[in-house]
């Protein structure tokens, strides 16, 4: 992986106080994909915040991640509509297929999973997004089979090199 | 002053103050959980509620500030079914283990439980599974029974400046935690039990070393000696229901005898071993031109503190082991080969007032030949429990003195239990050695009481010493922060970790509140005012040691026992 540069980002945020927090965090992850240890310890160090409160913070938001994000990044739907269409559900059978939970990436880096509350798209729940592609009226069947092309889509590309 | 209606009585308050503070004057208890005496009030757990007229819910009284003429009630049918809600609501999810948990009969959650008449479970949550956190030598986190008030969190970053601690996550998987979740071990926590004293349930206990110590009591190979801190004689009593500033020295030494200890030793000994020492050193820093202020270096939570957060003041710090530490090498060592033993058949306890002991006694630099110099720590209050386990009854107790050749002490050593003790110890010996005569007055007021930062300017033969005494590590920072800026009017500092010194150690009974402390000082000095010995230089005892084994401070053989070395530390903070 490649080391990113958190202190280019501070530079940005030089004098800044305890309330330029969670721009930072933002501006991290957006540039690493997710929040590293070292990161979150250099960013508590700019801002003179404990890692402790620093982790804190960052772990009150479902939008920061500590893993980096698998080849394929799954976005589920837990939204009012998706929830009443049986979300729940899908979320447990990509849990128990992937063995990961909320915010990890499986071992070998290929999916990582995020929890989202409405992706709006109501009219196809349950829903999920996979890298920017969206996969309508969920089963627990059909994810399993959806996770499978994924595999597939992967061991391909191996192949093919 | 204005007055207030409480519960149809008249009550004085002053304009402004937190009607709680108002509340307990008049001698009206409220429960509270997340309150902390002298913080600034939270209001998160509720459980301090009270009805103000014209107010459209209850109120929570500490953070509620009196206005005049305001009608309260404090035990109305309204507010006792919310408190009792609310106890219920954190038993819903709470461990049903009362009978084996260690704070069973201290536990803030049981007795409000109990004063409340919760008598069956209303709600039943899910149980949290987190996992105990066991990688500290000196704390256990057991997050299954936090009921997040807080307050933890806060001594830790408020009182203590060090933040090991913080609110992880959100709603019902909200959890206090490292930063990443991480072992204590490997988190800035300086392990010094504030955390354990604040917390109201048995969330956060000390590493108990009891079975280690009963153990080694049964073995008959094992020749077992104990040292107790200068902090602890004045406080045990308080763990069998005494009243606070009680000194029970003589009654703790029979106490330890009666358990099996073959030699019972006392660490204000060793305390007036290391003023020795450490007074020789500041003496040599100020003629020799070496790195000043110095610093102690007694409290191993502040040591580590230096370590981890401002590793450019390691050089400050004396290079004097703590009197724990001393002793310890002492014991294996001199003690050792006076009473014809083989060190690794002696087993050396240390009573001490101090989780962060247990740290310091593992640390790899303080053993000998493999040895570890202090073989375990136990707090007061394990002590306490040792005791009852034994059916010991303290009454029937001949008070007794402590052994040769550890046993004398002057009431110099004796005052390293409060803030301020270590410094006043050390001036007077330091007196002493620079002018050849003792003090006209041994009594340094200036240094003496439970403020968290007490400083003086000191002549010593037209020699001009300013001083600085800490504690509470957040004032340590502060003070370290003013010196990194250029402040430089200071010769010597001393640091304790706790705030209030040793006698509020964490270590000591749990919940002690700053009367407790002041109680717990004032019988200190008084056993310095009494005191026929009130030097360490005076210290037979201490001399004799000198003159058979040690010969000199500073001497060769104490470089090699009784002196250390530090070095940054790396960790998450």
């Amino acid at each position: 992986m490649t080391k990113v540069d958190v202190g280019g980002i501070l530079k940005d945020y030089a004098g800044a106080g305890r309330d330029a927090l969670i721009p930072i965090l933002q501006k991290v992850q957006q540039v690493e994909g997710y929040l590293s240890r070292e990161s979150v310890a250099r960013v508590g160090e700019h801002l003179g915040l404990p890692a402790s409160k620093v982790y804190g913070v960052a772990t009150f938001y479902n939008q920061f991640r500590f893993q980096p994000q698998g080849r394929f990044h799954i976005q589920l739907c837990r939204g009012t509509a998706c929830h009443v269409k049986g979300s729940a559900g899908i979320l447990e059978a990509v849990k128990r297929e992937l063995k990961l939970k909320p915010g990890e990436t499986t071992r070998d880096g290929l999916f990582s999973l995020e929890v989202v509350a409405c992706i709006g798209a109501c009219g196809l729940a349950p829903v999920m997004c996979v890298n920017g592609e969206f996969h309508a009226k969920l089963t627990p069947d059909s994810v399993r089979k959806i996770l499978d092309s994924y595999r597939g889509k992967a061991s391909a590309d191996v192949h093919s090199k | 002053m204005v007055t207030i209606e409480v519960n149809h009585r008249t009550v004085e308050a002053q304009p402004g103050e937190m009607l709680l503070d108002t509340l307990k004057r008049a001698g009206i208890k409220v429960p509270t959980l997340c309150h902390m005496d002298e913080l600034f009030p939270s209001g998160a757990c509720r459980m301090c509620v009270v009805e103000v007229e014209g107010q459209r819910g209850l109120v929570p009284s500490c953070a509620f500030p009196v206005t005049a003429g305001m009608k309260v009630q404090t035990h109305s049918p309204r507010v006792l079914r919310a408190r009792k809600t609310i106890v219920e609501l954190l038993l819903s999810n709470h461990p049903d283990d009362c009978l084996f948990c260690v704070r069973s009969g201290s536990c803030q959650l049981q007795s409000l439980a109990e004063e409340l008449g919760v008598r069956e479970r209303r709600f039943t949550g899910a149980k949290n599974d987190d996992k105990m956190d066991l990688s500290s030598p000196s704390i256990v986190r057991d997050p299954a029974k936090c009921i997040l008030c807080g307050r933890c969190v806060r001594v830790c970053e408020e009182i203590q400046g060090v933040s090991a601690i913080d609110f992880v996550g959100r709603g019902c998987h909200t959890q206090v935690t490292t930063a990443f979740n991480d072992g204590l071990n490997v988190s800035s926590c300086i392990n010094c039990g504030q955390c354990i004293m604040v917390c109201p349930t048995g969330a956060l206990r000390e590493q108990s070393h009891l079975k280690l110590v009963v153990d080694a009591l049964n073995d008959p190979d094992m020749t077992v000696v104990v040292q107790h801190a200068p902090a602890v004689s004045v406080t045990v009593a308080e763990e069998f229901g005494l009243k606070p500033g009680i000194d029970m020295a003589g009654t703790l030494t029979a106490a330890l005898r009666a358990l099996g200890f073959d030699r019972v030793f006392d660490t204000s000994f060793s305390a007036d071993l290391t003023i020795m020492e450490e007074a020789s050193e500041f003496v040599q820093r100020v003629k020799t031109g070496g790195r000043l202020p110095m610093m102690t270096s007694c409290s191993p939570g502040w040591i580590k503190f230096v370590e981890q957060f401002f590793p450019d003041f390691i050089e400050n710090l004396s290079t004097c082991k703590s009197p724990q530490q001393m002793l310890g090498a002492i014991i294996k060592t001199h003690f050792a080969q006076r009473a014809g033993l083989d060190p690794s058949r002696i087993f050396s306890v240390a009573i001490m007032p101090c989780t962060a002991k247990k740290f310091e006694a593992g640390r790899p630099e303080m053993t000998q030949s493999g040895n570890p110099d202090i073989d375990a720590v136990l707090t007061t209050r394990e002590v306490a429990r040792l005791i009852h386990m034994r059916g010991i009854d303290l009454a029937s107790l001949e008070p007794d003195s402590a052994d040769t050749p550890f046993g004398e002490r002057s009431s110099a050593g004796k005052l390293f239990g409060a803030s301020g003790g270590v410094m006043e110890a050390a001036i007077r010996t330091a007196y002493w050695l620079i002018t050849g005569r003792e003090m006209d007055e041994l009594k340094v007021q200036a240094v003496r009481g439970a403020k968290g930062v007490k400083e003086a300017r000191l002549n010593v033969d037209g020699l001009d010493v300013g001083v600085a005494v800490v504690s509470g590590l957040a004032n340590a920072r502060r003070l370290l922060e003013q010196i990194r800026a250029g402040r430089n009017d200071l010769h010597f500092i001393e640091v304790m970790t706790c705030p209030g010194g040793c006698i509020a150690g964490g270590g000591q009974p749990y919940q002690t509140q700053p009367e407790q402390v002041r109680a717990r000082m004032r019988a200190l000095y008084k056993i310095d005012r009494d005191a026929a010995l009130r030097t360490s230089h005076a210290n037979k005892e201490v001399q004799r040691l000198y003159e058979e084994f040690l010969g000199k401070p500073l001497g060769e053989k104490s470089h090699h026992l009784l002196h250390t070395h530090y070095a940054p530390r790396e960790v998450v903070k």
